[in-house]
């Protein structure tokens, strides 16, 4: 018999195998979609750290992702940056900025906190549309091939591309599974579980906290940075308020608390607003129906059910 | 006997939107005692370890433990100095095994797994529950749940052990066994017991400091406040009347 941690980790190992085997034979059409999803699915790994496992509900962390989209981004378009100085850039620019507003927002609590997260979001937002001159606001602006090459390999590159998406998603799956599983991870749930008795057990909650939103935070502008590399898209709509809501949706449907849960949550919206959007154009009304069920059925998500009546080991 | 305190309150005083729920309220609590701290409703029992454990701040006066002054300090960092605190309502992760609960308490201090499974396993045993380790913790019954919560004060080994109406909702047997338990950690670890149960104190109690709207009312050892004519108008004459 395997040990439950065994099983843990052979089933995202699963995951992982089954991705990088997928590319060899998805048609170019989809090929492209998973790209796309398994970099925001890692956006909505980094969410997750601070929704699903301390128990914070931020309505502001397309903040972050514009941070890495941005800050690669302009790195590349205004001061003409290499790829791999972009990246750190765009990573670092996240990293700063949760910092600060984490700072801020952890003197809140509950409303509160959404209300300040929300705010600092629609400040990044505002803040993106007052500098036009350089991010060319709502329109965006788009970086050139040439420009976007690592190590001699073009990121746009169909193949180069998936396998990039892939990598950023391997980092992202196995750090929350690392962190979940390790005594900081087992905190945050205690914080998420009950935040009055881990404090009074002797843990400093607010440190806890402020760390998970840097790594938060610093995941998600990773997610928006490599989006930038891999898609070549830079536009404001990434840091308007849809942008903090989406992943929150991905990780209620895919599981909040689950390691797996954002990939699912993501490829299930994906997939529902593309397909229903081919048989109707009043494709957000299925989302919403099927979103509505979702919750009344399935409360705990995809993964969070799956664990609670079959796969109890699941991290 | 100032030198040997483990716990001294010098003065306390809190105020709430200009009510005075504690004024003026001064004790020690010597290394190794297990003090009862007992009172009517609205003595401001639960208000007093709210202060000495820093879940509220006071108004005026001083907490000094194991030798620092830490009235300012938060909560947390007087646990980490050794206070065990157990909450008057049942607080546990109700969604974690029993083990975890424990085991929570028990990492902080505890670097290697094996050593906080040793903790973990001595904690539950102590109080009863080995069998549980694998429930989930909100499946357990509340009088169960409150056993696990003294299990999980006892995990982190404090030098003090502030246990908030332990025995509330306990049954006759549950509460023999807890008798038995602080008649078994006597002297190991100093107590501080919050207790309606007059026979809990009568029995298990070194000393006992009585509150009354917010005051020190009495101190002595069981005997002498059972005896005080002050204490049965105050309490034991009043409605709660059993003794």
């Amino acid at each position: 018999m395997m040990s439950d941690s065994k099983k843990d980790c052979f089933a995202h190992g699963g995951v992982l195998l089954f991705l990088f085997a997928l590319q060899f034979f998805l048609p170019a059409y989809h090929h492209g979609n998973m790209a796309r999803i398994m970099v925001l699915a890692s956006y909505a790994i980094g969410y997750n750290l601070i929704f699903g496992y301390t128990g914070l509900l931020s309505l502001g962390h397309a903040i972050f992702f514009a941070a890495g989209l941005y800050g690669s981004g302009l790195a590349i378009s205004q001061f003409g940056f290499s790829v791999g100085v972009a990246l750190v850039i765009g990573v670092t620019a996240g990293c700063v900025l949760s910092a600060v507003i984490g700072a801020l927002a952890l003197r809140t609590e509950g409303v509160a906190f959404m209300i300040v997260t929300l705010m600092f979001a629609q400040a990044g937002y505002l803040t993106v549309l007052y500098f036009g001159e350089y991010t060319r606001g709502d329109e965006g602006f788009v970086l050139a091939h040439a420009d976007r090459v690592l190590w001699g390999v073009s990121l746009s590159d169909q193949t180069s591309r998936y396998f990039s998406a892939f990598s950023l998603f391997c980092v992202s799956l196995i750090m929350c599974l690392a962190l979940v599983r390790s005594r900081f991870g087992k905190v945050l749930i205690a914080i998420r579980e009950n935040e009055e008795r881990t404090q009074m057990l002797g843990y400093n909650v607010v440190w806890y906290k402020f760390c998970t939103i840097i790594l938060s935070g610093s995941i998600s502008a990773l997610a928006g940075a490599t989006y930038a590399l891999l898609f070549g898209y830079v536009g404001a709509s990434f840091a308007s308020v849809e942008y903090s809501i989406y992943p929150l949706l991905w990780v209620l449907l895919g599981g909040a608390g689950t390691v797996i849960g954002p990939l699912v949550g993501m490829i299930f919206m994906f997939y529902l607003i593309d397909l229903s959007s081919g048989v109707t154009t009043a494709y957000m009304l299925v989302a919403g129906l099927v979103l509505v069920f979702l919750a009344v059925f399935a409360p705990q998500g995809v993964m969070g059910e799956v664990r609670s009546r079959m796969w109890k080991w699941l991290s | 006997m100032a030198v040997l305190s483990l716990l001294s309150a010098q003065g306390l005083s809190i105020k709430f939107n200009g009510l005075s729920a504690l004024s003026d309220v001064s004790f020690d609590v010597p290394k190794g005692q297990v003090r009862a701290l007992i009172g009517p409703n609205g003595a401001g029992k639960t208000t007093l370890v709210g202060l000495l454990s820093g879940r509220l701040l006071p108004s005026s006066g001083t907490v000094h433990f194991d030798g620092q002054n830490v009235t300012n300090w938060p909560s947390h960092k007087r646990i980490v100095q050794g206070m065990g605190y157990t909450f008057q309502i049942t607080s546990i992760f109700e969604t974690l095994r029993v083990h975890e609960n424990v085991a929570l308490a028990a990492r902080r201090h505890q670097m290697r797994d094996t050593l906080v499974n040793e903790v973990v396993e001595w904690a539950l045993d102590r109080v009863g529950l080995a069998e549980y380790v694998n429930d989930i913790a909100g499946d357990l019954s509340y009088g169960h749940q409150r056993l696990l919560e003294i299990a999980m004060g006892l995990a982190q080994q404090p030098k003090l052990l502030i246990l908030d109406e332990p025995t509330q909702g306990l049954t006759e047997s549950d509460i023999e066994a807890f008798k038995a338990l602080i008649d078994d950690l006597r002297g190991e670890v100093t107590v501080l017991l919050i207790e309606h149960n007059m026979d809990v104190v009568m029995q298990v109690a070194d000393f006992v400091t009585v509150l009354e709207s917010g005051q020190v009312l009495f101190e002595g050892v069981p005997s002498d406040v059972k005896a005080s004519a002050l204490v049965r108008a105050a309490y034991l004459g009043g409605a709660n009347a059993k003794a």
